[in-house]
């Protein structure tokens, strides 16, 4: 029996997707069958949106955000010192709008199989992870939420792909900085694609994608785009703000 | 019967994409303990401990094409021409001679009878409100898709994206509202550039794209969701490139453009002058400011603007406008609050 079940258990740890793997690799980990690189820095290029992202918009104004009608009073009571007196300040960094917050990322591997992203703008962390393994109890909602990645690899022989993220247990946050909402039920998928520019550089674009039964009556879709930078050198850390 | 649960077990936790062998494996691993009672009830649930805990979101393996054909709906969730306001720079980094030109135009140029159809550049398949009716041209000998067709719209020329490996036209070649454009397949992406374009706009209100402008586009599909990355590059008029993304969503019923452009009369008689302003006293230079609070250089379309660092600049001076409190437009939008036209 022994010999089974080694050879079972050892057939599960193998890679769980050995015709997914590119030929001639052994490792299962995510970092090692990555198709596209994303680690590095990377700063926010704002063309688009911009009056919604740089600066914050004038109280009530929830434009192009499906909001439900449940969300038209949360906005219209949006009331920053109190998000500040209550500790909210984070709530315009969650999960559901960072990306779209002018700022930097810094892109690493904390493991072989979680994918760490880091924000200058909020100081805020995202842990992807590529693995399916669950705590024995369900963590408690956070601004930054639970994040589970895939790789989605083209076909051999071409190269490249995109990184497909879904994350959820969330706090409830604001999709912009005037106080529209998402509840702690909001759900926020990505795919993280990579193009190359004209001029040599690299672009990352996000897809974002926030699903909100509470307030939005339809998905919220937006895809910031970043340009790759050389390094970190201007990396610049800031806390959260519910003013800015 | 423990086997049956077992696999049902194994599959829940597969992850999403990956094969089956893992099942196949437990189940000759059961199968070899079925007559072993308590021992095999151990080995399940080490097994599917260990499953869980070594599960792994392998990676999908997706085609290098996909079917880019069909009808795509946009989806109003992102401004890429803002409010369309006519002083309205906003996210571009205009060189001082696109800044002149766009604060010399006139909306009113669009009133004349010769220019009412004249239609906007390629650029506008994503700066545009409508959606992609995209079609597949094959060759009928070897069926192999010699091109894509993006149909036109009301007031926008269509593209077509040679994907049969064409050399591109000589530099003196026509150049068309629509331009030239040739596409491949990279990375699972559709990649194309145009060029030949004519003169034109990168915004309608009336920042332009020149003669020498480049635009790169690169086609996305994830699931039903087509995203549509374009870099427009303008030595003219461009300091950095404009870069606009825009989603739209798989449409299960074709979508049906309007009657082809019709002019008439709008105002303007045939022969009148072109209307433009000289560009230091356009009349709508401080609108979109003064109705927004912003920055004038953002509004102007000076390339500091468009990085993280200007938000940091602008941070104890920026002041957010009162709430629109009466004669708003949807979602609480202050553009119908505009004064008369000057």
């Amino acid at each position: 029996m022994r010999a089974w079940t080694v050879l079972a258990l050892a057939a599960l740890c193998v890679p769980a997707s050995v015709h997914a793997q590119p030929q001639g690799t052994a490792s299962s980990r995510a970092r090692d069958v990555a198709p596209i690189d994303l680690t590095g820095y990377w700063v926010s290029y704002v063309t688009e949106n911009w009056r919604y992202r740089m600066v914050t918009p004038a109280k009530g104004e929830y434009r192009r955000i499906p909001v439900s009608p449940a969300g038209v009073p949360i906005i219209n009571a949006w009331d920053p010192s109190a998000d500040e007196r209550a500790g909210n300040q984070c709530k315009s960094f969650g999960a559901g709008a960072i990306m779209n917050v002018p700022g930097r990322l810094h892109i690493t591997w904390q493991d072989a199989d979680t994918l760490r992203v880091d924000t200058d703008a909020g100081t805020q962390t995202r842990l992807f992870r590529f693995t399916t393994a669950r705590a024995s109890s369900a963590p408690k909602p956070s601004w930054q939420g639970e994040s589970t990645a895939r790789w989605e690899q083209v076909a051999a022989p071409e190269k490249g792909g995109s990184l497909r993220v879904v994350t959820s247990n969330l706090r409830a946050g604001y999709l912009r900085k005037n106080g529209v909402p998402y509840s702690e039920r909001a759900t926020v998928s990505e795919h993280f694609d990579i193009s190359p520019l004209p001029d040599g550089g690299q672009l990352l674009l996000v897809t974002t994608i926030v699903e909100d039964p509470v307030y939005l009556n339809a998905p919220y879709i937006t895809s910031p785009h970043f340009k790759k930078e050389p390094d970190g050198s201007r990396w610049d850390p800031t806390p959260c703000s519910s003013k800015w | 019967m423990l086997i049956e649960v077992v696999t049902r077990l194994v599959h829940r936790v597969r992850p999403v994409g990956g094969p089956h062998k893992a099942a196949l494996a437990y189940r000759v691993a059961l199968r070899r303990d079925s007559g072993e009672g308590g021992r095999s009830l151990l080995t399940l649930i080490v097994v599917l401990v260990a499953r869980t805990a070594c599960a792994q979101a392998a990676p999908t393996v997706v085609p290098s094409q996909f079917e880019i054909a069909g009808s795509w709906a946009p989806l109003a969730t992102e401004d890429v021409q803002n409010d369309s306001v006519p002083v309205d720079y906003l996210g571009l980094a205009l060189t001082d001679e696109g800044r002149t030109r766009a604060l010399a135009y006139d909306e009113s140029q669009k009133s004349m009878i010769e220019r009412q159809c004249q239609g906007w550049g390629a650029a506008y398949a994503v700066l545009g409100p409508f959606g992609l009716r995209i079609s597949s041209q094959s060759d009928p000998a070897t069926k192999r898709v010699v091109s894509y067709t993006i149909d036109a719209w009301e007031d926008w020329m269509g593209m077509t994206i040679w994907m049969d490996g064409r050399p591109r036209p000589s530099e003196n070649a026509l150049h068309t509202q629509a331009g030239f454009t040739i596409g491949r397949w990279e990375g699972g992406a559709l990649a194309a550039r145009t060029t030949h374009m004519k003169v034109g706009f990168i915004r309608k209100t009336g920042v332009p794209l020149s003669d020498q402008a480049t635009l790169d586009w690169r086609f996305f599909r994830h699931d039903d969701l087509l995203t549509v990355l374009l870099v427009a590059r303008d030595p003219a008029y461009l300091v950095e490139p404009e870069i606009i993304s825009k989603s739209f969503r798989l449409s299960k019923v074709p979508l049906d453009f309007r009657d082809p452009c019709v002019p008439g009369f709008e105002g303007r008689e045939p022969g009148d002058s072109v209307p433009h302003f000289a560009a230091d006293e356009n009349p709508f230079l401080d609108e979109f400011i003064k109705l927004f609070h912003l920055p004038r250089e953002a509004v102007l379309g000076y390339r500091e603007t468009l990085y993280p660092e200007y938000r940091k600049k602008i941070k104890d001076t920026y002041v957010p406008p009162p709430p629109c409190t009466e004669d708003c437009g949807v979602s609480g939008n202050f553009v119908r609050r505009r004064g008369p036209t000057p």
